[in-house]
C-alpha cells in the first residue's frame, strides 16, 4: 500500500505544480504543454484509483484532441505577452481577496469536517470482480442514465448548431466542391477538340 | 419495457423530436420560405404541446428513476414557458425579417433552450438540475449573438457564454460539496441526509445560490444583465428576460423547498441579502438609463429581487406569490418588449427612450398601453402588476421580515420614477419624427397581453388558484 500512497502524492504534487505552471508561465505554448503534463498525471490518479476507463479516456479526450486544439488555437492567434502580465498585477488584489476567502472557507471545512461512514457507505459502487470497469459503466450508461447521457447529446448538438450559425459564412463567390457535378462528368463532356492554327492563340 | 413510464416526460419527448425534424427539414431544403414554414410548424408544435398539457392529458408522477417530476408546479410553469416562447416565436418571424436575419436555426435553438427550461423545472436530481441547466443556456448564448455581423451582439454573446461557464463552475462546485455531504444526488434523500449541521454543506448551499443567482441575474451576480439584454436581437432579448428567468426560479424554489427544508435559516439570510441588493440596484441603476433595453434589463433585475421574496419563507403562500409574479412579469413584460419592437422609424426599430417622444400625439393607442404596462410594472393599482407585488410583500410580512417588505415599497417607488420618466417623454415632449404603420399580428398579441394587465383585477381568483394548485403540489 506505501507504493500506492507514495504514487499518489507524485501524481498529485506533479499535477497542482503543473497547474500551477499553466497560469504563472509566460508563453502560451508552454502553458498547453503543462495543461498536458496535469491531465497525464489526473489519469494517473484514475488509475490508482482502479478506474482504467476514465484514465484512458481522459488521455484520449483531453490529451489527444482538447490540449492538441488548445495548442493550434494559441499557435494561430499570438498573443500578446506583456498585456497578460500588466492586467494580472491591476487585479492582484481583488484576486487576492477572493482567493483567500475561499481559501479560508476551505479550510473551515477541512477542520469541521467529520467523516460520517453511513453517509460516505452510500457512495461505495459495488465492484462486480466478473466485469471490468468499461463494461460496469457501459451497463448503466444506456440503461439507469439514459436521461443523462441524451440531455448531453442534447447539449452536444446544440453547440454544434451554435458554432455552425455563427462561423459558417455563405459566400456565392467561394467555390465549392459539388460531388453530383463531378461523378456525372464524362470524357466527352469535359474535353473539347481544338484544331489550332500555327502562330495563334486561343 | 413498458412504454408507459415515458409519459410524463412526453411533452419533452415530443419538443426534442420535432426540434431534430424541423433542423433536418432547414438542412434539406434552403430557400425562401423555410423559415416561415419550420417557424410555423414550430409554433403549431408548442401550441399542440401546449394544449395537452393545458388539458391535463399528461400524466403525474416521477420518471427515469426519480430524476424528473412531473406534478402541478412544474406543469405550471411549463404552461409559462411554452406560453412565452410560442408569443416569442411569433414575433420573432416579424421582427427578423425587418432586421434581415432569416436563420432558420434560430428557431431550432430556442426549441432546444425549451426543452431544457422544461427539464430544468421538472428536474429531480442534482445531474439533470445541471445537465437542463446547461442545455437551456448554450442555445441562449447562441442566440445572444446570432446576428453575427453586429459587434454589439457577437460581444453580448461572449460575455454571457463566459460569464455563464464561470456560474456553471461555481454551482457544480456547490452541487458536488452538497453531494459529498449527503451522498445522494436525490432531492428527497438529500433532505433526509441534511439533518446535521455541517460548515461543509452550507458552503455547498452558498456557491449552488450564487450560480443560480447568475442564472436570474440577482445583485451581486447581474453585470451581464444589461449589455447582453443591449447587444442581442429584441426578440431575444425578450425571450431572455422571461422565460429563463420562470425556469431557473422554478428550479430554485424546488431545490430550496424538496431538498433543503431543514437548511431554511441559512439560505433564507443569503436569498434575504439577493433579494434586497436586487430590488435596490435595479432601481437606482435604471435612473440613468438613455436605452430602452438596458432600462428594461435593470427592470428586470429589480423585479427578481421581488420574485426572489415569495421563496424567503419557504411557505406554501411565499410560493403561491412567486407563482402569480412569474405570470403577471410573463405578461407585463412580454407587452412591453413587443410593443418596443413594433415601434419602428423609417424601418429603423427604436433603441433610446427619446426616440419614443411625442408618440402620444402621432399613435394615442399605442402610447396609452405603453403607459399602463409601465404603470403596471411600477405596481399601480388596479393593474395586473400591483397584485403580483402585493402578494409577495404579503408574504414577506407573513414571515416577519417587515424590513425586507419596506426595502420593497421603496425600490418599487424609486423605480415608478423612471417608469413615470418614460410616460413623461411620450405625453409631454414633442417630436417631428412618424413611426411606421404596426403590423396586425403585433397589434393582437399587445392588446391581448395589455387587456390581461387591465382587467386582472376583476377575477384575480382564477389566476390566484390557478397559482395555488400549482404551489400546493410541492408541499405534500
Amino acid at each position: 500500500m506505501i507504493v500506492v500512497s507514495l504514487l499518489f502524492y507524485l501524481f498529485s504534487f506533479i499535477m497542482i505544480a503543473s497547474a500551477f505552471m499553466v497560469i504563472l508561465s509566460r508563453n502560451p505554448v508552454h502553458s498547453v504543454l503543462f495543461l498536458i503534463l496535469c491531465f497525464f498525471n489526473s489519469a494517473g490518479i484514475f488509475l490508482i484509483l482502479g478506474a482504467e476507463f476514465l484514465a484512458f479516456i481522459l488521455v484520449i479526450v483531453y490529451v489527444g484532441a482538447v490540449a492538441v486544439l488548445f495548442l493550434f488555437v494559441v499557435m494561430m492567434l499570438d498573443v500578446e505577452f506583456k498585456s497578460i502580465s500588466s492586467t494580472v498585477i491591476s487585479y492582484l488584489p481583488i484576486g487576492l481577496t477572493i482567493g483567500v476567502i475561499v481559501l479560508a472557507e476551505l479550510m473551515l471545512v477541512l477542520f469541521t469536517w467529520k467523516r460520517d461512514y453511513s453517509v460516505t457507505d452510500n457512495l461505495s459502487i459495488t465492484t462486480d470482480k466478473q466485469y471490468s470497469n468499461t463494461e460496469i459503466i457501459g451497463l448503466v450508461l444506456y440503461t439507469d442514465n439514459i436521461l443523462f447521457f441524451q440531455l448531453a447529446g442534447l447539449i452536444l448538438l446544440a453547440s454544434m448548431i451554435g458554432a455552425i450559425v455563427l462561423t459558417v459564412n455563405h459566400r456565392p463567390s467561394a467555390k465549392r466542391q459539388d460531388i453530383n457535378k463531378q461523378v456525372e462528368r464524362d470524357a466527352e463532356s469535359s474535353i473539347k477538340n481544338i484544331d489550332m492554327k500555327p502562330g495563334s492563340g486561343i | 419495457m413498458n412504454l408507459l413510464i415515458f409519459t410524463p416526460v412526453l411533452p419533452e419527448i415530443a419538443i426534442t423530436i420535432v426540434s431534430m425534424f424541423l433542423l433536418i427539414i432547414g438542412v434539406f431544403k434552403k430557400n425562401e420560405k423555410t423559415y416561415s414554414t419550420i417557424s410555423n410548424l414550430a409554433i403549431l408544435s408548442l401550441l399542440v404541446v401546449l394544449f395537452l398539457i393545458f388539458s391535463g392529458s399528461v400524466p403525474k408522477g416521477v420518471s427515469f428513476g426519480g430524476s424528473l417530476i412531473t406534478d402541478s408546479f412544474s406543469l405550471y410553469l411549463k404552461t409559462l414557458i411554452l406560453t412565452s416562447s410560442i408569443i416569442i416565436l411569433i414575433v420573432s418571424n416579424i421582427y427578423l425579417r425587418n432586421i434581415n436575419l432569416l436563420k432558420f436555426e434560430y428557431i431550432i435553438l430556442v426549441l432546444l433552450s425549451v426543452v431544457g427550461m422544461m427539464i430544468m423545472v421538472s428536474s429531480n436530481d442534482l445531474i439533470s438540475l445541471y445537465l437542463s441547466i446547461e442545455l437551456q443556456s448554450l442555445p441562449l448564448y447562441v442566440l445572444a449573438s446570432i446576428r453575427n455581423k453586429s459587434s454589439k451582439s457577437t460581444e453580448s454573446g461572449l460575455k454571457y457564454f463566459v460569464l455563464g461557464a464561470l456560474s456553471s463552475c461555481i454551482l457544480l462546485y456547490g452541487l458536488s460539496l452538497i453531494y459529498g455531504y449527503t451522498g445522494s444526488i436525490y432531492y428527497n434523500e438529500i433532505a433526509s441526509n441534511l439533518s446535521e449541521y455541517d460548515v461543509g454543506i452550507l458552503i455547498g448551499v452558498a456557491f449552488t445560490l450564487a450560480g443560480f443567482a447568475f442564472k436570474i441575474s440577482a445583485v451581486p451576480f447581474h453585470m451581464w444583465t444589461p449589455d447582453v439584454y443591449e447587444g442581442s436581437p429584441t426578440t431575444v432579448t425578450a425571450f431572455f428576460a422571461v422565460a429563463p428567468k420562470i425556469a431557473a426560479l422554478g428550479l430554485i424554489v424546488r431545490i430550496l423547498i424538496t431538498a433543503m427544508p431543514n437548511l431554511i435559516a441559512d439560505w433564507q439570510s443569503i436569498l434575504i441579502l439577493l433579494s434586497i441588493f436586487s430590488m435596490l440596484l435595479g432601481a437606482f441603476s435604471a435612473i440613468g438609463q438613455r436605452n430602452l433595453k438596458r432600462l428594461l434589463a435593470y427592470s428586470s433585475i429589480s423585479h427578481m429581487g421581488f420574485a426572489l421574496m415569495g421563496v424567503i419563507n419557504g411557505s406554501f403562500d411565499g410560493v403561491r406569490s412567486l407563482s402569480l409574479y412569474m405570470l403577471i412579469y410573463l405578461v407585463m413584460s412580454l407587452a412591453l418588449f413587443i410593443s418596443i419592437i413594433a415601434l419602428k422609424t423609417n424601418d429603423e426599430h427604436i433603441e433610446n427612450i427619446e426616440d419614443i417622444s411625442g408618440l402620444a400625439k402621432i399613435n394615442p393607442v399605442m402610447a396609452l398601453i405603453i403607459s399602463i404596462l409601465l404603470f403596471s410594472l411600477a405596481g399601480i393599482p388596479p393593474l395586473a402588476g400591483f397584485f403580483a407585488k402585493f402578494y409577495v410583500l404579503y408574504a414577506a410580512i407573513d414571515a416577519k421580515l417587515y424590513y425586507l417588505a419596506i426595502f420593497g415599497v421603496l425600490s418599487s417607488v424609486i423605480s415608478a420614477f423612471y417608469y413615470l420618466r418614460i410616460i413623461k417623454v411620450m405625453y409631454f415632449e414633442e417630436s417631428a419624427i412618424s413611426f411606421d404603420p404596426i403590423s396586425k399580428r403585433l397589434k393582437t398579441i399587445i392588446y391581448l397581453l395589455t387587456a390581461i394587465t387591465l382587467l386582472f383585477f376583476l377575477r384575480p381568483s382564477i389566476f390566484i388558484n390557478f397559482a395555488g394548485t400549482a404551489s400546493a403540489s410541492l408541499f405534500i
